[in-house]
């Protein structure tokens, strides 16, 4: 098989499980929709991998499908485009779906949208592989709204709780909102480039780095500075950065499966990857660097906080996701493409594995979702202690473990940073340490270890914000009185297991290459005199065993372990103290059940504004002055006029209009003809 | 192929199969008339097919030419061709026109061989339309069609049809007035010629121009509907019957639209220029706007109606750009929103044959007892959003992205349509569709059956070819629409 043939497959085989699974979800027995689904993933899963085994040796492609459309002078493909960078995202995506889909017979069992869920997820796959391996923004942007529709559909899931199908709304359209700044960013590329293939637009945007337009009076702008913001506030959409973030936490309505893979390890990079695969764009503003980064930090610190206090163990993971996006964007801000790439990397292996060990605890649970019902699970679920916990110490930063090395990576080219923000950064990236760290082993201590709250019958009263409660109404069962959590079957610890293993290794095997090697040579490009923070970092390292060792001396080492020492000291040992803090601070603490008043801006602001603007316009303006005034005031004449000559006529309308055209062309054809 | 009159065949076989249907009488003979009506449907389609398929897209003059004396007194003449602006409209109508007879099948009981006589009828006046060159011909076609339509809403339509049909009727009788009168004034200022092809190249000075652009104008905008002559297609809906509302949205619409490319931008190039600001404005409008009236609407029917007006003020913003990515983009946008909006509103009608409400209210959680149902509704719901893949979304993308070359702003106000439309749509799904079976209608409701499946499942196809590959649809009209761009960029004035 030739390689074109082979990256086609990828796509393909899981859109021919969806198809299959889907349009026969009413038809075809259980094994049948996960076997084909996921055989497969699991053929897109080797197709990559011997893709990206081709790619290591030196080949990339560029090349088109099909020409989709042309119009005017421009033409618009569906292609490929195989590089390191789309390697490396497929690997990650087929692999943490193919984890996915395994852990779902487990998880999904019981349901009876079984079939529709494994076609659903299938579908996704597709989606995510066309966006990562498209060669122009159109089929990025198709890829962008593919998975943001399936996403609807998936959160939406269970479609008879109104939370959920609140829900997935608010998802799709906050992402639109992205979208709209992202399809003006295309729309800016597409006018001043000719083209929106990716290669043809890199190649010409040096000649651009000095082209001003005029947006707003007379004031020029940078050409690249408002596309790049432009095209970012679509990443922001997608991955979830402050303010268009608020679609996330609740996205969890959705089952736990595609918390990890939509929700965590791919979708939500979707922003990170586009922002990198346009590094020579981005690399020719500094201003949209800035915008970049501020955003991101602003995200990775604030969305930090709000995990301190979440008691919902999938809201823990989400916010955490949040915070490390933030991570992620911080190192786009700071030109570190390649490290921002990495941590996605990383990042997908242990968080995918956290929600799916969340998953794997809340069916020991048998469906309660309150940290606070939990506790002493260690006993009973050992694979998922053991698992969680090595997705615990990678998330927060463990010396040796995968998130250490990228996240590490970050903080060290955010401090060589000399962009506008950069200080400010620092210091979030720094500190969100510490937090990520709280948060985590807060979770982590109060689900495996301590007292076995659980199987009390009365679960905890609910003082947590009512959103959780909310949702939890009809799929909280919990433990009856004397029952215990057992461990889940294998098929949903095999992906825990299979996950943990990256979790611990791939930042130790991956940063050489990834980040100080030349594995994104001449894909990613890096104006290193601009922005120097990476090369000056790559300056500093000396391999990944000594920088592991390096971590010793570094402030983010003791902030994580303060992090968790904290927590395990205010969770273990003196409970009091955290419920006297909310006390104390009663201020700070409604501030953040309240989630910075995000959602209740948005609904007051925008969801309650345009539905009264619309009022306005109908009552005002069709009901009242179009039909109102000019229309029903000449109906008013008309029908006046009718009254009186309605005196000499009796039959229908329809009679008469029908006998009047057709007299009319009869009479106009023979008459004038001869007369 | 070619030497067969086609065009003629498009407009006549729907006709005459209309009277042939209309001769079974009563409802006695209803079955009868049903697969009459069906075949003659068919038939109409079929012979429209050698259209597309024998199109010639490296020719951009008109094709398929028919020229017969009609009343050569005033030089009126029986004259058809079609270009690739027209050509795919010819085919859109025809499908459509099986669309709405299978949609009648079993729902409409009474006056059976009428109502399917009427829609034939009504198909081939308005291939007519869009085929007619002689500017008397056209507007004979385009007051015929009329007479079908207010039919099918007054004898079929709801409860409050006559307030529809005189709102209708007080709207369309101004615009028609003017119209001829612009005719008239072309005729005598060329030299006693109907011919429209004439009129393109007839010298004018602005002043005229103008004149006769804003009397075009104000018929085409009645029709489209553009803000604010609009009022009247909400009304018009809600009354109609299903298949009267699929045609009204798939093909009446497109009238005005098809008008605007026909005869104000080449009649009258400089006037387009000079007016294209206030144009943009009103299309501008029509996005923004309605797509808040949109939101807040309670009635089914009524909230797809106002987003017909948002996605038709897409169309005439492509037209005011004066560029071929935009003008490709507002004809893409004409033909998906008939596979779009035809499938919407048989969806109302699905649900209205069910329950016989419109209200959003009314409904909850069909999902539970129409699964079925509810994927593809889904399907049209995202389509009518603009998510790509769907057809929706390749005329609203061309347009955007012509539009951020043309301004910046304008294109900032026409993509809040990607917020707009998929807040109305997707929040009238979640009210009607999802949730828990909101009361003993919904959980009584039967799945869609056989006939009602093709139906959505045929549109569905459709809707995804355009979405997936619109090649096919673009290719035609490059030709066409280059020399029209060509056309209008040189100035009549002398």
């Amino acid at each position: 098989m030739d390689m074109k043939s082979l990256y086609l497959l990828v796509p393909l085989a899981p859109l021919f499980g969806a198809i299959v699974a889907g349009l026969f979800c009413r038809v075809i027995p259980r094994w049948l929709a996960h076997t084909v689904t996921i055989l497969g993933v699991a053929t897109a899963f080797g197709a990559s991998v011997l893709i990206f085994m081709d790619v290591m040796a030196g080949n990339t492609y560029n090349g088109t499908v099909y020409q989709w459309m042309t119009s005017g002078d421009y033409s618009f493909e569906v292609g490929f485009l195989i590089d390191s960078l789309t390697a490396t995202m497929m690997l990650v995506v087929t692999f943490v779906s193919l984890m996915v889909h395994i852990y779902t017979i487990g998880y999904m069992q019981e349901d009876p949208g079984y079939n529709r869920f494994f076609s659903y997820i299938s579908l996704f796959t597709f989606s995510m592989l066309m966006l990562v391996m498209a060669n122009n923004f159109m089929q990025l942007f198709f890829g962008w709204e593919a998975v943001g529709l399936v996403s609807y559909l998936l959160i939406g899931f269970w479609y008879t709780r109104p939370t959920a199908i609140f829900a997935n709304m608010k998802a799709f359209l906050v992402n639109r909102v992205g979208d709209f700044g992202f399809i003006l960013g295309i729309g800016l590329i597409l006018a001043h480039f000719g083209s929106l293939d990716y290669v043809e637009v890199f190649k010409q945007a040096p000649d651009f780095a000095n082209t001003t337009i005029n947006i707003w009076g007379a004031q020029e702008w940078s050409l690249m500075t408002v596309a790049c913001i432009c095209l970012f506030i679509g990443a922001m959409g997608k991955s979830a950065q402050v303010p268009l973030h608020v679609w996330l936490p609740d996205s969890m309505e959705g089952p736990t499966p595609i918390s990890a893979l939509i929700h965590a390890a791919t979708m939500v990079t979707a922003g990170i990857f586009m922002v990198s695969r346009m590094s020579p764009l981005f690399e020719l503003s500094t201003t949209a660097l800035s915008f970049v980064l501020i955003i991101g930090a602003i995200t990775a610190l604030f969305m930090g906080f709000l995990g301190i206090i979440q008691n919902d163990i999938k809201r823990v993971v989400a916010y955490s996701t949040l915070s490390q996006l933030g991570y992620m964007t911080v190192a786009l801000g700071a030109s570190a493409y390649s490290v921002a790439i990495f941590h996605l990397m990383t990042h997908a292996f242990f968080k995918a594995l956290l929600f799916l060990a969340a998953g794997s605890v809340i069916i020991g649970m048998h469906h309660d979702q309150d940290i606070r019902n939990m506790g002493g699970l260690r006993k009973y679920m050992p694979i998922t202690w053991l698992t969680s916990l090595i997705g615990s110490l990678a998330l927060i930063g463990t010396p040796f473990l995968a998130g250490f090395y990228s996240k590490d990576s970050i903080i060290e080219a955010v401090k060589f940073s000399s962009i506008p923000g950069s200080g400010f950064a620092y210091f979030a990236v720094l500190a969100g340490v510490f937090v990520t760290a709280f948060y985590s082993f807060r979770m982590y201590f109060l689900v495996f270890h301590g007292e076995e709250r659980f199987g009390k019958g009365e679960h905890a009263d609910h003082h947590g914000d009512h959103d959780d409660e909310e949702a939890s109404h009809d799929h909280h069962h919990g433990l009856a009185p004397g029952q215990k959590p057992h461990e889940t079957p294998w098929v949903v610890t095999l992906p825990l297991v299979l996950l943990a293993i990256p979790s611990v290794v791939i930042g130790y095997i991956g940063i050489g290459p990834m980040v100080a090697g030349d594995y994104f040579k001449d894909v990613i490009y890096v104006d290193a005199a601009a922005h120097p923070a990476l090369s000056q970092f790559l300056e500093h390292f000396h391999g990944a065993a000594a920088m592991g060792l390096h971590a010793f001396q570094t402030p983010a080492f003791y902030l994580g372990l303060a992090g968790v020492v904290l927590s395990w000291f205010f969770y273990m040992k003196r409970p009091d103290i955290p419920a006297a803090i909310q006390r104390r601070f009663a201020l700070v603490n409604e501030i953040l059940e309240n989630k910075y008043y995000f959602d209740k801006i948005n609904e007051f602001v925008f969801a309650g504004g345009a539905r009264v603007l619309g009022k306005a316009l109908w009552r005002g303006g069709d009901v009242g002055l179009i039909d109102g005034i000019i229309i029903n005031g000449s109906a008013k004449v008309v029908g006046w006029v009718a009254t009186i000559s309605r005196l000499f006529q009796t039959g229908y309308v329809y009679h008469y209009a029908f006998t009047m055209i057709i007299g009319l062309l009869v009479l106009m054809t023979l008459w004038l003809n001869h007369a | 192929m070619s030497n067969y009159p086609l065009l003629s065949l498009a407009i006549w076989v729907p006709i005459l199969a209309g009277v042939i249907v209309l001769m079974t009488g009563g409802d006695r003979n209803a079955p009868l008339a049903r697969v009459l009506a069906l075949i003659g449907a068919i038939a109409g389609f079929l012979v429209t097919i050698p259209l597309w398929t024998g199109f010639d897209v490296s020719h951009s003059g008109m094709q398929f030419v028919e020229l017969h004396n009609w009343i050569p007194r005033f030089n009126i003449n029986y004259h058809l061709g079609v270009d690739g602006i027209s050509m795919l409209f010819v085919l859109l109508n025809a499908f459509i026109t099986i669309i709405v007879v299978a949609a009648g099948w079993e729902v409409i009981k009474t006056k059976v061989a009428q109502y399917m006589a009427a829609f034939l009828i009504m198909s081939g006046l308005m291939n007519g339309i869009f085929t007619a060159l002689d500017g008397i011909l056209f507007y004979v076609f385009f007051e015929a069609s009329l007479i079908p339509l207010y039919l099918i809403i007054g004898v079929w339509g709801g409860p409050n049809r006559v307030y529809a049909a005189i709102k209708f009727f007080l709207y369309t009788l101004l615009g028609s007035l003017l119209f001829l009168v612009a005719q008239m004034y072309l005729f005598f200022k060329a030299g006693g010629s109907f011919s429209i092809l004439d009129w393109h190249q007839l010298p004018l000075d602005l002043t005229p121009q103008i004149w006769v652009f804003l009397a075009f104008m104000v018929a085409f905008a009645v029709k489209v509907p553009m803000w604010p002559v609009h009022t009247w297609l909400p009304d018009a809906h809600v009354e109609a019957p299903t298949g009267g509302s699929i045609v009204l949205a798939a093909i009446a619409l497109k009238l005005g639209a098809y008008g605007f490319l026909r005869f104000s931008l080449p009649i009258a190039p400089d006037a387009s220029h000079e007016l294209a600001g206030l144009l943009i404005a009103l299309s501008l409008i029509a996005v923004v706007y309605i797509g808040f009236v949109a939101l807040i609407q309670t009635d089914m029917k009524k909230l797809v109606a106002y987003s017909s007006i948002a996605h038709m003020g897409f169309v005439t913003l492509g037209f005011f750009m004066f560029s071929p990515l935009a003008i490709e983009g507002a004809l893409v946008q004409m033909i998906s929103h008939g596979f779009v909006s035809g499938a919407m509103f048989f969806c109302i009608g699905v649900m209205y044959d069910r329950v016989h409400s419109r209200q959003i209210a009314d409904y909850g959680g069909v999902v539970n007892t129409m699964p079925k149902f509810a994927a593809l509704f889904m399907l049209f719901t995202m389509a009518n959003a603009g998510l790509p893949a769907t057809s929706g979304f390749v005329g609203e993308f061309m347009i955007i992205l012509a539009a951020v070359k043309f301004n910046f702003w304008v294109a900032f106000l026409a993509a809040t349509s990607l917020i707009l439309a998929a807040s109305y749509s997707l929040w009238m799904y979640k009210r009607v569709i999802f949730g828990d079976v909101a009361n003993d209608h919904v959980k009584e409701l039967t799945d869609i059956g056989g006939r009602e499946f093709i139906i959505l499942a045929v549109l569905a196809l459709c809707t995804l070819w355009m979405g997936l590959y619109p090649q096919p649809f673009t290719e035609v009209m490059h030709t066409s629409v280059n020399d029209l761009l060509r056309h209008v960029a040189v100035s009549k004035i002398q």
